[in-house]
This record gives C-alpha cells, structure tokens and sequence, in this order.
C-alpha cells in the first residue's frame, strides 16, 4: 500500500484569474510522473490536497470532471497561508497534489433520476465538475431533467462564465444564474437569493429528483427548507460539507462531525444522515 | 503458552543480551517522576513505579516526527518535491509497560490501520515493537481499568506480560514475537503458570473505583450532545491540553512543514481537541469557538463516538492520568457516569 501523506509530483500548467476581485484563482495542474493521473482517478465531488513543501497543505474540492483528460482542475480562493503562496505562484512552478479524497456525489446510483444542483459563491467548484460530467454526450442521457441554480454576490463573482453561456444555449439543461446585487452592471439573469430563486425555479420534488447542495452556512440553512417545502425527502437532499483538515485519510482527529468523519466519510452525506449528526456551532 | 522464570539476578544479564536485536526502551527516572525512554548502553528499566507520568504511547507515535524532507532550491532538479524522511524501524522492545497502556495502543491502532489507508509511520513502529508489560500489583488510586475494559492482568496488546513475585518475575508469553524475545534474552527457565490467576484477583480486588459504562452504547447520541451539563462540567476547564498529551488513547495530530534555508521537513506533531485553532476554518469561521464544545467533543470521542464506530468499548483504558494530572481536577469518571445516567427530557 502506497504512503497516503505522500503527494503526487505535479507542474503548474495554466493559471486564470477566475472573478472581477481577483480572489479567486483556477489552476489546471499535469503529472510530473507517468501513471500518477491514472493512480488519481477520481469522482465527481471528491477533494484532495493541495501540497505546497515548504507551506503546507489545503483540501480543495476537485472541479475538472473525470471525464476531462490530460489535467486536474481547481479553483482556490485566495484566503491563509497556503492559498496566498499558490496565488503567487507560475506556471511551471513544481508542488504536489494528494488524493483523491473523501466520498464522491452518488452519481451512478442518480441514473434515470432527474437532477437538481444548486449552488453558490466558490462552492460551486464541485458542481462545476459535476456538471460538465452530466452533460458528456455519453452520460446525459442516462440521466433525466437537469435543473441547476447557482448564485453569487454579483456578476464579477460568477465562476465558469464561459462555459455557463455555452451551457445556457443547450435545451438540456435548465440553468438559473442568480446575484444578490448587480453593482449596476448588465445583468439579464435572476436577481436574488438562492433560496428565493429556488422556490420559484426549481422543479418539485418527487421520488425520482434528487437536489446536491454545495455552499455557504447560510445558503445551505435556508435553502433547505425550501427544498423540504417544494417535497423532497431529507434522502433525496445530497449536500457537501467542508471542515478543517489536515490528513484527508480519517486519522488526524479534526474534521469529526459526531462520529463522521467529514474528510473520509464525507464529505458528501445526504439530508436524512446529517439529521443524526450534532449541529456542531451549538 | 508458555511461562517463564526470570530469577532476577538474570535480569541485568537478559537485558543486555536483548541490545544486540533490540533498541531497548523503559521505564527510567526523570525528575519527580518515571516516563519511558530509550534506554542507554548501561541502563535498566527502573521497574519500581506506579504509573509512568505519560504512556509509551510515544514510541509508536512520537511526539514528533518527520515524514518528509524536501529543497526549496529552484537549481535542485527535485526541488519541491518530497522525499521519505529517513526512518528507524529496527526490532524495539518496550520494556515494563502497564497492561492499560498496551490495550490502548490496541484501540488506537484501528484508527491508523484501516481497509482504506494505512498510516505506514504508525504501524511500521508498531510492527517493529514487541512489547512487554509489567502487571500492577500495586494499582494507584485512580486507576478504574477494570471497569473500563481493562484490568492489571490484562494481556491485550502485549507480546509478554510479566508479574513480579519478588526475586524473580513469572513471565508469560502471549506471542511469538514475545517468545522470540524470551529466548533472545536467554531465560528459558520453566515458569509457574499458576501463579497468575490468584495475583490477578488480588490486584483486581484493589481496584475500588470504578466507572458506569453500560448505557452508553444505547443512547442516543444527539440527547448527549445537547445534554445540559457541559457548561458546568467544563467551567473549571483551562483547555491546557494536558489531558490530550498524557492520555494513551489521544492520537490526534497536526502535519507542519519546518523550513531553515532552503531545506525543509514535514513533520507530523501531536495535536490537542482542546485549543480553538484545531478547528479553525481558513475562513475564520470555527465550529469549535468555546471551550465547553470542545471539551464535549474530547470526552464525546471517548465515551460515545468511538464506543459506536467500533463497538470495542470505550477510548479510554481507565489509567487515571487524565485525572491526576488536571490542573483544574476534572475527572472524567465523573463525566462518564453523569453520560451513562443521563436521560433526555422527553
């Protein structure tokens, strides 16, 4: 069995600045190895971490989708230690990579099943995946309806803007884009917050819809009632959780939520599991 | 198994007989108290002591350790690029440990071998430990080991276990591996087995306190969490950590890199579910701001998470230095009793 805290050599192959703030950041990282990305082979909704020697290590959700070959994508924004060095680094630069980690989004058991995905701010990394994985030729149709809402503060804050346009003009997704202020800018989509947007765009809930959730506290607080409201069933509500880590690999003692652990258990966990979980912040 | 007589003017003699296969480590006087160490070249483990101030936890889990070297010099084609540290994973004996510490590194195990991972620097020291324990004859009075799935005799976790009986110890082997030490220190003279059951009983019977445990696997987890003692069990509580670092069942760690120039180390520290920033979101959000969440999460993990994740029994091997050494007299067999009693409101 290969050492688990050891992080896959990889180069820095292209950076952009992904919103009008300049916070946030998306890198696509090559192997420096050959046959590591087959040993990374990963799931939509998983994370790994982030390796810089000499500064440390961050979980970051994983937004390239598997079926996206050749790189690994994530975005960061730009908040301690760690990010504030990778926003300063080049392309070129050399560093590591560890995972993939934690459980995916329960893509396979969702086939035939119609999906809602809601969104908002830099949470929408994993979705992002998600997303693009749906949308291969070779996996929409073994999917249903495809309902997406994703919000952010104003229009600078979007992430993906060019593939959200692209994915707007396709009869097979529904996408609702939503700020909480324009900031006077042009804006032709929503204006509001998700939870509002939800109730009024999103489709019913029913046995065969299912909702993944990724976002903000409070986002998260009020949008579930609103899913709960429009009929889905705490089983059908899929959420991603983030708390500090350090492993990844369930040893390190910290990311506990009761008895999960969020890092290996999660950190995806359906709305019926996390009703047994304590609410920690209490 | 086997049982052997150790007459103890052979003792010195097993012992550096032992040095040649084995980096030795026991128990040895430092300052007012005794704590294992390695041993020198004319050293003895000091057997007489109650209980060692912290567990040979360390000997698997070190306090510190290195886990990775790497260069930050751009000129070094491997820079930023890790390298495994150099490790020591020759055969090491634990010489004298007590029964509950040994179960501990039991429980503790199950954290770092697991179907998905295993922790190679934990378990590469596991593995290349044979541990040898020292029954208790003599319990201190905070010891409640058997009522928490331990005991003075217990053999869990041990490869020996000896039992002094004066001039000599009565050793029985519980392993192979503890076998192969017995013969490598060259005692092989036959031993008593009928010796143990009734020290056994004796030791037990001095052990009068005890915790109640039987209800906690039953409750419910969430009417703990939101039971309404933590505030003023947790008042008198500085979150020192002292209870986390001296506890053998505490594993949990921080991963820091060490930079000086342009060579640096990554090193794996022991960490406390005592201090805020064990928690703290890059974001500064914490979902463990005050201290009587985290001293519920400590005791939690202890007494309930763990008890139904594994369903061995409790984190917690009843070896009373939590209680000894708080500063502040918290005593977690008044906290597991009060979580064994406790009935929700219905």
């Amino acid at each position: 069995m290969q050492n688990p805290y050891k992080a896959y050599p990889v180069r820095i192959d292209d950076i952009q600045v992904a919103t009008a703030d300049k916070t946030l950041r998306t890198f696509k990282f090559v192997f420096l190895n050959e046959g590591d990305e087959e040993k990374f082979s990963y799931n939509v909704g998983q994370f790994a971490e982030l390796s810089i020697p000499g500064q440390g290590e961050i979980p970051i959700g994983i937004a390239s989708s598997p079926s996206e070959k050749g790189f690994v994508m994530f975005t960061v924004f730009r908040t301690g230690k760690v990010t504030q060095h990778l926003h300063n680094m080049k392309v070129g630069d050399v560093m590591g990579l560890r995972g993939p980690l934690g459980n995916c989004y329960p893509i396979e058991d969702l086939e035939g099943k119609n999906i809602l995905i809601i969104g908002a701010g830099f949470a929408f990394t994993t979705l992002r995946s998600t997303i693009k994985y749906l949308l291969e030729p070779e996996n929409r149709k073994r999917f249903g309806r495809l309902d997406v809402i994703y919000g952010a503060r104003h229009p600078g804050m979007i992430l993906y803007k060019d593939e959200l346009v692209e994915w707007e003009q396709r009869d097979d997704i529904n996408l609702n884009l939503t700020v909480d202020g324009t900031d006077g800018q042009e804006w032709k989509y929503h204006t509001g917050f998700v939870p509002t947007v939800t109730e009024s765009q999103a489709p019913q809930g029913d046995d065969d819809t299912y909702a993944i959730l990724c976002g903000p506290p409070m986002m998260l607080k009020f949008t579930k009632p609103v899913l709960e409201k429009l009929g889905y069933e705490p089983n059908h509500i899929i959420m991603s959780l983030e708390n500090r880590m350090k492993c990844g690999i369930g040893m390190c003692g910290r990311c506990n939520i009761g008895k999960e652990l969020v890092c290996k258990d999660g950190p995806v966990f359906t709305l019926d599991k996390l009703n047994e979980m304590p609410e920690e912040d209490q | 198994m086997k049982v052997i007589k150790i007459d103890k003017k052979t003792w010195a003699g097993g012992i550096n007989s032992l040095r040649s296969g084995y980096r030795l480590i026991g128990p040895v006087v430092k300052g007012d108290a005794h704590d294992f160490a390695e041993l020198a070249s004319d050293e003895a483990p000091d057997m007489a002591f109650g209980n060692t101030r912290l567990s040979p936890k360390s000997v698997i889990f070190p306090q510190s350790e290195p886990m990775f070297t790497y260069s930050l010099d751009e000129s070094d084609p491997e820079h930023h690029i890790l390298k495994d540290s150099t490790k020591d994973y020759s055969p090491r004996a634990v010489i004298g440990m007590r029964p509950c510490d040994a179960k501990a590194i039991s429980l503790v195990r199950m954290n770092f071998d697991t179907p998905d991972y295993r922790d190679p620097y934990w378990m590469d020291a596991y593995d290349a430990t044979t541990f040898v324990g020292l029954a208790c004859d003599n319990p201190c009075t905070t010891c409640f080991c058997t009522s928490a799935g331990c005991g003075p005799y217990h053999e869990e976790g041990l490869d020996v276990l000896l039992s002094d009986c004066g001039d000599a110890y009565e050793a029985k082997a519980l392993t192979e591996k503890g076998e192969k030490l017995l013969a490598a220190a060259g005692w092989d003279a036959e031993g008593d087995v009928s010796i143990f059951e009734p020290k056994k009983a004796d030791a037990e019977a001095k052990i009068t306190c005890t915790v109640e445990t039987g209800n906690l696997r039953g409750k419910n987890s969430l009417d703990l969490y939101d039971a309404p003692f933590w505030k003023e069990l947790s008042f008198a509580c500085i979150n020192c950590g002292t209870c986390t670092y001296t506890c053998p069942t505490c594993w949990c760690f921080d991963i820091q890199d060490e930079n000086k120039g342009k060579e640096g180390v990554r090193m794996r520290n022991w960490d406390s579910c005592m201090t805020s920033l064990f928690t703290m979101h890059g974001s500064g959000h914490n979902p463990r701001t005050e201290k009587h969440q985290r001293f519920r999460q400590r005791f939690m993990h202890k007494l309930k998470y763990f008890v139904d994740k594994y369903d061995k029994g409790l984190m917690c091997v009843g070896c009373g230095r939590c209680v000894q050494q708080c500063p502040a007299n918290i005593d977690i067999r008044t906290i597991c009793n009060k979580m064994n009693g406790y009935e929700a409101a219905s």
